[in-house]
């Protein structure tokens, strides 16, 4: 809450005020604002890039041959071809922006498929708790210490066999994200909903009838929902880099399909040796800066919810308008980008 | 102790998974063998009988130390695993070096200067770190380092010459500087560094991001903490402070940390290796997918993940032993 309502807690901030991004962008200030600002302005970059990629991109991800003729391959770069053509023969231009789009699509089906599942099974298991919710703890625990990228392998093998078209290749990147993301959503909202659980509003509704799904709906999943944006940007970023790792690794979605940074890099691989540097930079770049602008965000978002992080604006503003919200409960974050694991088990070590 | 559930639990979704759609020949021949072949073939590996049976003879395997025998090269798996797991225990363990020396040191100025400039570039950084996929950091690497400057070499752990000086010597280790070591020449020790330079810093500043930001944000945390105001009112500089008081404890997360690296440390590796040609585990790894061999990437991914759950687990007793506030 901003300060001003700490003072007068019955005048509430307008609804667009109150929205999770736009809430952080007006608690920050200086340098955090700074990263924040940075990070949504990359974000929204890579955002209109994909959106607007037919518009942007000189060529098709699967053109090799414009009205002169074949491009070419492994042509530097030049008037006609911006940033040059890949071995196989294609712009990396428009390969580069036309990989965002791929890279979006894969960040939303999985964000989307992992949020339904994650906070579904979160919630039921936190909620009814007993064997089912014990047996849940131990699978989502055990796969959330695997290395991601080998169950992305493995889900890669399972869904596509190795070769995929778009639509294809897209569901297996992202639900081969998916299966890693899960566990991520399930820990933070299961241990939510064990906290909300206890609280006297919810034995309040129990107590004048509301049934199991409507407390758990109305009640509990509300309030357990709002680290949700945080965890959201950070695992977008790292289902770039995983869709990347895939498709270095040859599960790619082939050339002619749709385009995909982390095969053109696979590409480039043997191109560096002999000094072509066109094809693999710009790929490479687009997926860091795909990542900084959402890692930014998420960071920001992090350090804002965390009070030992927190920038005060000012020693006399410090008063509070509600208590900190921990991002995890029980705790905070502490590294809550070490990648693959964006959670840490805070409970397991006493603060 | 939830070790051995945990392993269970991995290499049951392991196996599930890999067999979930059919058997691992029809994914690796089908299409190219004709029919009977195939069924022939299926039939003289076992993978007609029960998934159940099956399932029961993988696990008692896996508990006899047998991950199966790979289809490309019939080599078992914990063959691989010997032959290759040396070179990517030496690169893991350059990596964690090089995080080390960056990461902790760097992150200690990055809470010192809290939110000044040094501090808004360090953690930039950080971040750039996490965000640069290790196989682009690989190559660009590759590009500056070998390609235009020169430095350093492309690709490998050793030169060919080095690499037969060590074959003769009666007992290799497998990790390369020892062996170096062992030939008595400097010349080959100099090689072997050099070819392990550019890999080590690709994998290691992935992690050197993560130790930065844990360090930064533990001596953050210590510095507001009470002892440390008590310290300060009794007139210690603000330096040693830091550099006594706030510092030590704020290392002790890094251990845990540590443990989760491991996991991120091995899908990294995977990459790594494969930029490099470093051969290792990751590097064969990513050789059998390229294969289709999926008998040798499902004993791979489940020996690489009783690894992580073994190594989380020694991680965890240690920083139980270190720290007596964590308690199980």
């Amino acid at each position: 809450m901003a300060d001003a309502d700490a003072l007068a807690p019955t005048r509430r901030a307008s609804w667009w005020r109150r929205l999770p991004v736009v809430h952080q962008l007006g608690q920050s200030v200086g340098l955090q604002r700074g990263m924040l600002v940075a990070g949504l302005v990359i974000s929204a970059v890579f955002v209109l890039t994909a959106l607007l990629a037919p518009v942007l991109a000189p060529f098709g991800y699967g053109q090799l041959r414009g009205p002169d003729g074949p491009f070419g391959a492994q042509r530097p770069p030049s008037a006609e071809h911006l940033l040059g053509t890949t071995v196989g023969g294609y712009d990396v231009l428009s390969r580069v922006i036309w990989g965002s789009r791929t890279a979006l699509m894969v960040i939303v089906v999985a964000v989307a498929l992992s949020i339904v599942v994650g906070v579904l099974l979160g919630l039921v298991s936190g909620y009814f708790g007993g064997w089912l919710d014990r047996i849940l703890v131990v699978v989502s625990d055990a796969l959330y210490a695997f290395p991601s990228l080998l169950l992305a392998i493995v889900m890669a093998i399972v869904i596509s066999r190795g070769q995929s078209d778009l639509v294809g290749g897209i569901f297996a990147a992202a639900i081969s994200i998916t299966v890693i993301f899960i566990p991520q959503y399930f820990r933070v909202v299961r241990a939510e909903t064990v906290r909300i659980k206890a609280e006297a509003f919810v034995e309040s509704a129990r107590v004048i009838g509301a049934g199991n799904v409507r407390i758990m709906s109305r009640h509990v999943l509300r309030n357990a929902t709002r680290t949700l944006p945080l965890i959201l940007t950070l695992n977008a970023s790292e289902a770039i880099l995983t869709l990347a790792g895939l498709g270095f690794l040859g599960f790619g979605i082939e050339p002619t399909e749709a385009a995909e940074w982390g095969y053109d890099l696979n590409k480039a691989l043997s191109d560096v040796t002999s000094g072509i540097w066109w094809t693999s930079v710009f790929p490479g770049l687009a997926i860091v800066l795909a990542v900084l602008g959402l890692t930014l965000v998420g960071e920001s978002l992090n350090d804002l919810a965390d009070p030992r992080l927190r920038t005060r604006r000012a020693v006399v503003d410090g008063s509070e308008g509600v208590a900190p919200v921990p991002v995890v409960p029980g705790g905070v974050i502490d590294d809550g980008l070490d990648g693959l694991d964006g959670l840490e088990p805070t409970e397991r070590v006493a603060r | 102790m939830l070790i051995f559930p945990t392993i269970f639990i991995l290499v049951t979704t392991v196996f599930v998974l890999m067999r979930s759609t059919g058997d691992p020949i029809t994914a690796s021949q089908g299409g190219r063998l004709p029919a009977d072949q195939l069924a022939e073939r299926i039939h003289l590996a076992g993978y007609d009988r029960p998934v159940f049976t099956q399932y029961l003879e993988y696990l008692g395997g896996i508990f006899r130390g047998d991950f199966g025998t790979t289809l490309s090269d019939n080599r078992p798996v914990t063959e691989v695993l010997t032959t290759y797991g040396t070179a990517t225990l030496e690169l893991a363990f350059y990596a964690l070096l090089v995080a080390f020396l960056v990461g902790v040191p760097l992150g200690r100025r990055a809470a010192y200067f809290r939110d000044k400039a040094p501090d808004a570039i360090l953690r930039v950084f950080a971040i750039l770190c996490y965000a640069t996929p290790v196989f682009f950091a690989g190559l660009l690497l590759k590009l500056v380092f070998s390609r235009w400057l020169g430095w350093l070499p492309v690709a490998g752990r050793a030169s060919t010459g080095t690499e037969i000086r060590m074959q003769r010597l009666n007992k290799p280790s497998g990790i390369y500087l020892i062996d170096a070591i062992q030939t008595g020449e400097g010349a080959a020790i100099v090689d072997v560094l050099q070819h392990a330079v550019l890999p080590a810093a690709a994998l290691g500043l992935l992690t050197a991001g993560i130790f930065l930001r844990l360090v930064r944000t533990n001596v953050i945390g210590t510095l507001g903490s009470g002892y440390i105001e008590a310290a300060r009112s009794r007139g210690v500089p603000e330096s040693r402070l830091l550099r006594k008081h706030a510092y030590r404890p704020a290392l002790i997360p890094i251990i845990t940390v540590m443990g989760m690296q491991i996991a991120l440390l091995l899908s990294g590796a995977v990459l790594t290796e494969t930029t490099f040609e470093w051969k290792g585990l990751g590097f064969q790894l990513a050789e059998y997918l390229q294969a289709r061999d999926f008998v040798a990437v499902q004993g791979l991914v489940a020996v690489l993940a009783v690894i992580v759950a073994v190594s989380n687990f020694i991680v965890d007793v240690l920083a139980a032993l270190i720290d007596p506030r964590v308690r199980y």
